[in-house]
C-alpha cells in the first residue's frame, strides 16, 4: 500500500492551480515577513518626504501652482507623478496598503500564538542549567521540599510550574513578562485602528472657512453656500450639515509694543440643537487654542482683518453704505487690500447701470504711516486708520459669468478699457473725495472681521482612542521583559553519609538581554542565600 | 507679561559660560581618550565591565556580589592614572556645565514668565540640556566616560549655532503658542530629541568600530580605543527605547494640540511629516533589532538615519520650509 502511494506522492504535478496557490502562498509569506515590513517602513518614510519638501496642493494651492509654473516641464512631470498630492497619491496609498496587509499578516499568527502561550505552562527545565546565559549554583543542608517552597514564595508574580525529576530532585520552571506580548499586540492593533479610522475620517470629515464681521454678524452652518471655502471629505456632499449658528459680537487683538501679537479674542454667541427652535443664544469666549465645540463640530478663530466702511453719495443725493472685508497683505502691520463695489441706485436701465458701477480699491492701514504719498502701516492695531484708494468706474464684470473675488476687481475689465480709474486719493477717517460727476465717496469707519473655520470629523475621537492604546501598548512592549527562570533542587548523598542539596538556578531572557542580568543576580542571590541560612 | 531684561541678560551670560565649560570639559575628555595607553585601558575596562553586565561566562554568584570588580588589576592600586584624573575632572566640569545650563534655561523662563522653549534658540538650549543629562545618566551605567568628548561635540556645536545665528531676544509668546500644551508637547519633543542624540552618537561610533573590526586597516589608531560593539549597541538601544515612547507621546500631544489650535489633528504640515518620518525610522530601528540579519551594523545605520531626520526636522523644517510650526523666531 505504502509502496504504491509514495511514488505518487513524490511526483509533484505542476498544475495551474498549484502554481497559483504556491505563488499566492509565497507572496503572502514574503509580504508578511519582518524584512518586508522593514523595507515597507523605509519606503513609507521615503515616500512621505516629498510632502515636506515640495508645496502640497492640499495645504497651499497657489504656492503649488506657482512652483509648477516656475519649474517648467519638471514641474509638469512632478505634477503628473502626484508629487504635489503626496498623501493621496497612488504610490503612497499603495505603500501603506501593503504595510497594512503586512501588519495584518503579522498580527494574525501572533495573536494565535499569544492565546496559545497564555494557556501554556512554562517550559521544561533544561537538563544542563550551566549552559544558560545566566546561571548560579549553591549547596545547602535544607530539604528539597523546603527549598522548593521557599523558592516558590520568592517567585511570586511569576508563572510557576513545579515538576518531579529523576533521582528525587524537583525543579521549578518560571516565566514572567507576558505583558510584553500583550503590549506588543495592543500597539499594533492600535496602529491598525488609527490607520483605519484616519482613512474613514478623510471620507466623512469636512472643513469650511468663512469671514464674519465682528459687529454682530451671523453665520449659520446650513449649507456649503454660506462658506467662503469648503473642503469636503470624499463622502460628504454638503447636505445635512450639523445645524448651528454663530453670532460674532466683537473681536479684540492685543499687541506687544513691538507689534508682536499677544492675544486674539472674540465674544460670540451660538445656538444649536433645541436652542435653534427656542432662539436662545449662549455666550462663548472664542480664542486661539480654545475652539467652540457644539453640535459635534468645532468652530475655530483662525484669523482676523479689517473691513472699511465706505459711503457713496450719488449725484441725485441717494446714499449707499457698505462694509466689506479687506484682506491683510502684511500679517505684521495688517496693511490690507480689497475692493468695495457699488451699483448706482438711481440708474434703472440695466445696460446703463452696468457701465456706471463703482469700485473702491486700494490699501488700508490700521495705523497710517505716509512715506511721501505712499500709504503703509506702522502698527497692526487700529489707532489711526487710513485708506489709499483708486476709485474705478465702469463695468465691473459682475455679470460676465466669471467668478469674482471679493478682494479684487476683475483686472481684464481694466485692461480692455471697460473699467477706468476716476480718482486716486488718500483718505483718513471721515474724509471724502469727490468724483468728476459729483459722486462723493466717504471713508466712514472700520469694523474688524474674524475668519472662522468649522471642522467636522466624526472619527477623531476614535483615532485618539486607538492612539492612546498604541501608546500604552508601546510602553508594555518596550519596558516589560519576557524572561525565564529555572530552579533545580537535587539531593546528593556524600560519602560520609551526610546529605546535601544542590540548588541550581538558570535564567534566560527571551527578548533583549539588556537588564536581565541584574535582576537575575538579585533573585538568584535571594534564592541561594536564603536556602543556605535556613537549616 | 513684560520681559525682565536683567534676568534675560543673566540667562545669556549663563548660556555663554555653559558653552565655555563644555568646551573645557571636552578638552579634558579628549586628553583621557587620546593619550595612548590610558585610552586603551579605558577600552579594556569597558570590555571587562561589559562582560560583567552581560553575566556571561557562568561565574557562580554564590560568592555574593561583594567581590570587587576585576578591573582593579589594570591600574596601579590606590592611585588613578593621570588621564583618568582628567576624565573625572571632565565629568565634574560637565556637571558644572549642566548646572549653568539649567540656570540659563530657568532664568530665561523667569525673564519671560513662561516656559523657556518658545522659539528655536530656547528649544535648542533645552534639547542640549537633556542630551547632556542623558549622557551623564549613561555614564553611571556604562564605563564609557572617555567617549564623552564625542557626545559633547555635537552639543557644543548645536549650542554655538543656537547662540549665534538663531539667538532671539526674550519675548512673550505668540497667541497660537499660549496653551498648556506648549509645556507638554514641546517638552516631550525636546526631551526625546535630546535623548536621541545619545544613540545617534553611539551608533556612529558603532559603525566606526565595526568598520575597523571587519578591516583593521580602517580607523586603525582610533577604533581600538572605542568600547566593544556590544556596549555601544546597548547604549544606543537603551536610550532609544527610552526616547521612542517619549517621542510618541510628544507627537500624540502635538496632534491633540493641533486639533485645538489648527482645526485638525493631523494635516501633513512639514514638521508633522518629518516627525512622522523620524518616528517610522526609529520604529524600523526597534524592529531591526528583532530581525535576523538586521542587527548590529544595519540597526546602527538606521539609528543614525533616524537622528539625521531629527536634526533635519530641527533645522531644515524650521528655517527653510514654511509651515504652521514656523516659530523659530528668526529673522
Amino acid at each position: 500500500m505504502t509502496s504504491t502511494l509514495s511514488p505518487e506522492h513524490k511526483e509533484y504535478r505542476h498544475t495551474r492551480t498549484r502554481s497559483v496557490l504556491a505563488f499566492l502562498r509565497n507572496t503572502w509569506r514574503g509580504l508578511t515577513s519582518m524584512r518586508t515590513a522593514l523595507i515597507l517602513l523605509f519606503l513609507l518614510a521615503l515616500a512621505a518626504l516629498p510632502g515636506a519638501l515640495l508645496p502640497q496642493r492640499s495645504l497651499n494651492e497657489p504656492k503649488t501652482l506657482e512652483y509648477i509654473s516656475q519649474h517648467g516641464w519638471w514641474g509638469q512631470v512632478l505634477d503628473r507623478l502626484q508629487f504635489f498630492d503626496v498623501y493621496s497619491s497612488v504610490w503612497f496609498s499603495a505603500i501603506y496598503l501593503l504595510l497594512m496587509v503586512s501588519l495584518v499578516g503579522c498580527l494574525l499568527p501572533r495573536s494565535v500564538d499569544y492565546v496559545r502561550s497564555m494557556r501554556a505552562k512554562p517550559v521544561l527545565t533544561p537538563r544542563n542549567l550551566a549552559r544558560m546565559p545566566h546561571h548560579a549554583r549553591a549547596e545547602t543542608d535544607a530539604e528539597v521540599g523546603d527549598v522548593i517552597s521557599a523558592s516558590k514564595s520568592r517567585l511570586r508574580g511569576w508563572r510557576v510550574v513545579e515538576r518531579e525529576e529523576n533521582g528525587g530532585g524537583r525543579s521549578i520552571s518560571a516565566e514572567r513578562g507576558y505583558l510584553r506580548e500583550t503590549g506588543n499586540l495592543l500597539f499594533h492593533f492600535g496602529m491598525l485602528g488609527v490607520i483605519v479610522t484616519f482613512a474613514l475620517g478623510a471620507m466623512y470629515s469636512y472643513e469650511g472657512q468663512v469671514i464674519v464681521l465682528a459687529d454682530g454678524d451671523e453665520f449659520c452652518n446650513a449649507g456649503i453656500y454660506n462658506y467662503d471655502s469648503f473642503n469636503p471629505g470624499l463622502r460628504v456632499d454638503g447636505t445635512e450639515l450639523n445645524p448651528f449658528c454663530v453670532r460674532v459680537n466683537d473681536f479684540k487683538a492685543t499687541y506687544a509694543p513691538t507689534g508682536q501679537p499677544v492675544g486674539y479674542e472674540s465674544n460670540i454667541q451660538y445656538q444649536s440643537g433645541a436652542d435653534l427652535d427656542s432662539r436662545t443664544w449662549r455666550p462663548y469666549h472664542l480664542q486661539v487654542n480654545e475652539p467652540l465645540r457644539t453640535a459635534g463640530d468645532r468652530v475655530y478663530l483662525l484669523g482676523h482683518g479689517y473691513a472699511p466702511t465706505f459711503t457713496v453719495t450719488f449725484p441725485d443725493g441717494s446714499q449707499r453704505t457698505q462694509t466689506i472685508q479687506w484682506r491683510p497683505v502684511d500679517q505684521i502691520t495688517m496693511l490690507s487690500e480689497g475692493a468695495t463695489k457699488f451699483e448706482r441706485p438711481d440708474v434703472t436701465d440695466s445696460e446703463q447701470r452696468r457701465k456706471s458701477q463703482l469700485a473702491i480699491t486700494g490699501l488700508f492701514a490700521p495705523t497710517a504711516a505716509l512715506q511721501g504719498n505712499i500709504l503703509t502701516s506702522s502698527f497692526p492695531e487700529l489707532t489711526d486708520p487710513a485708506v489709499a484708494v483708486d476709485v474705478m468706474r465702469g463695468d465691473l464684470g459682475v455679470d460676465s459669468g466669471r467668478g469674482q473675488s471679493i478682494f479684487e476687481i476683475d483686472q481684464s475689465m481694466v485692461d480692455n478699457g471697460r473699467l477706468q480709474r476716476v480718482a486716486r486719493e488718500n483718505l483718513g477717517l471721515g474724509q471724502e473725495l469727490t468724483l468728476d460727476d459729483g459722486t462723493r465717496v466717504r471713508f466712514d469707519s472700520v469694523q474688524p472681521w474674524v475668519s472662522l473655520q468649522v471642522s467636522h470629523d466624526p472619527t477623531q475621537v476614535w483615532v485618539l482612542g486607538f492612539a492612546v492604546a498604541m501608546f500604552v501598548g508601546l510602553g508594555g512592549s518596550l519596558f516589560v521583559k519576557r524572561r525565564r527562570l529555572w530552579v533545580r533542587v537535587t539531593p546528593v548523598a556524600d560519602g560520609d553519609d551526610k546529605r546535601h542539596t544542590v540548588v541550581e538556578v538558570g535564567g534566560l531572557a527571551r527578548t533583549d538581554q539588556a537588564g536581565y542580568g541584574e535582576e537575575f543576580t538579585r533573585i538568584a542571590g535571594d534564592l541561594l542565600t536564603r536556602d543556605r541560612r535556613a537549616p | 507679561m513684560p520681559v525682565n531684561e536683567t534676568l534675560s541678560q543673566y540667562s545669556d551670560w549663563s548660556y555663554t559660560t555653559t558653552v565655555a565649560v563644555y568646551v573645557l570639559a571636552m578638552v579634558f575628555f579628549l586628553i583621557e581618550q587620546s593619550f595612548g595607553r590610558q585610552g586603551r585601558q579605558a577600552a579594556a575596562r569597558t570590555k571587562e565591565r561589559a562582560r560583567e553586565l552581560v553575566g556571561a561566562g557562568g561565574a557562580p554568584v554564590t560568592s555574593s556580589p561583594a567581590t570587587p570588580p576585576a578591573s582593579g588589576t589594570t591600574q596601579a592600586p590606590g592611585g588613578r592614572s593621570r588621564a583618568e584624573r582628567f576624565g573625572r575632572m571632565g565629568v565634574a566640569l560637565t556637571v558644572l556645565g549642566v548646572l549653568l545650563h539649567c540656570s540659563a534655561l530657568v532664568l530665561r523662563g523667569l525673564a519671560t514668565s513662561r516656559v523657556p522653549w518658545g522659539n528655536m534658540y530656547e528649544y535648542i538650549m533645552a534639547v542640549c540640556l537633556i542630551a547632556v543629562v542623558a549622557w551623564l545618566v549613561m555614564l553611571r551605567k556604562f564605563p564609557v566616560r572617555h567617549l564623552s568628548m564625542f557626545m559633547l561635540l555635537p552639543v557644543v556645536m548645536l549650542m554655538f549655532i543656537g547662540g549665534t545665528w538663531l539667538y532671539s531676544v526674550a519675548a512673550p509668546l505668540q497667541p497660537a503658542l499660549q496653551s498648556y500644551w506648549l509645556v507638554i508637547h514641546v517638552s516631550a519633543a525636546a526631551a526625546s530629541s535630546g535623548v536621541f542624540l545619545v544613540p545617534g552618537v553611539a551608533s556612529i561610533l558603532y559603525l566606526i568600530r565595526s568598520r575597523n573590526e571587519s578591516n583593521p586597516a580602517k580607523f586603525a589608531r582610533f577604533a581600538p580605543k572605542l568600547p566593544s560593539l556590544d556596549v555601544l549597541d546597548r547604549i544606543a538601544y537603551r536610550t532609544t527605547v527610552f526616547a521612542f515612547p517619549v517621542f510618541t507621546f510628544g507627537v500624540l500631544c502635538g496632534a491633540v494640540w493641533a486639533e485645538a489650535a489648527w482645526g485638525r489633528f493631523w494635516g501633513w504640515d512639514p514638521k508633522e511629516t518629518v516627525a512622522f518620518i523620524a518616528w517610522v525610522i526609529y520604529a524600523a530601528y526597534l524592529h531591526s533589532r528583532a530581525t535576523a540579519g538586521w542587527r548590529g551594523r544595519r540597526a546602527a545605520m538606521i539609528n543614525v538615519v533616524g537622528f539625521a531626520a531629527t536634526v533635519f526636522n530641527l533645522f531644515f523644517v524650521n528655517l527653510v520650509t514654511t509651515g504652521l510650526h514656523s516659530y523659530a523666531g528668526v529673522g
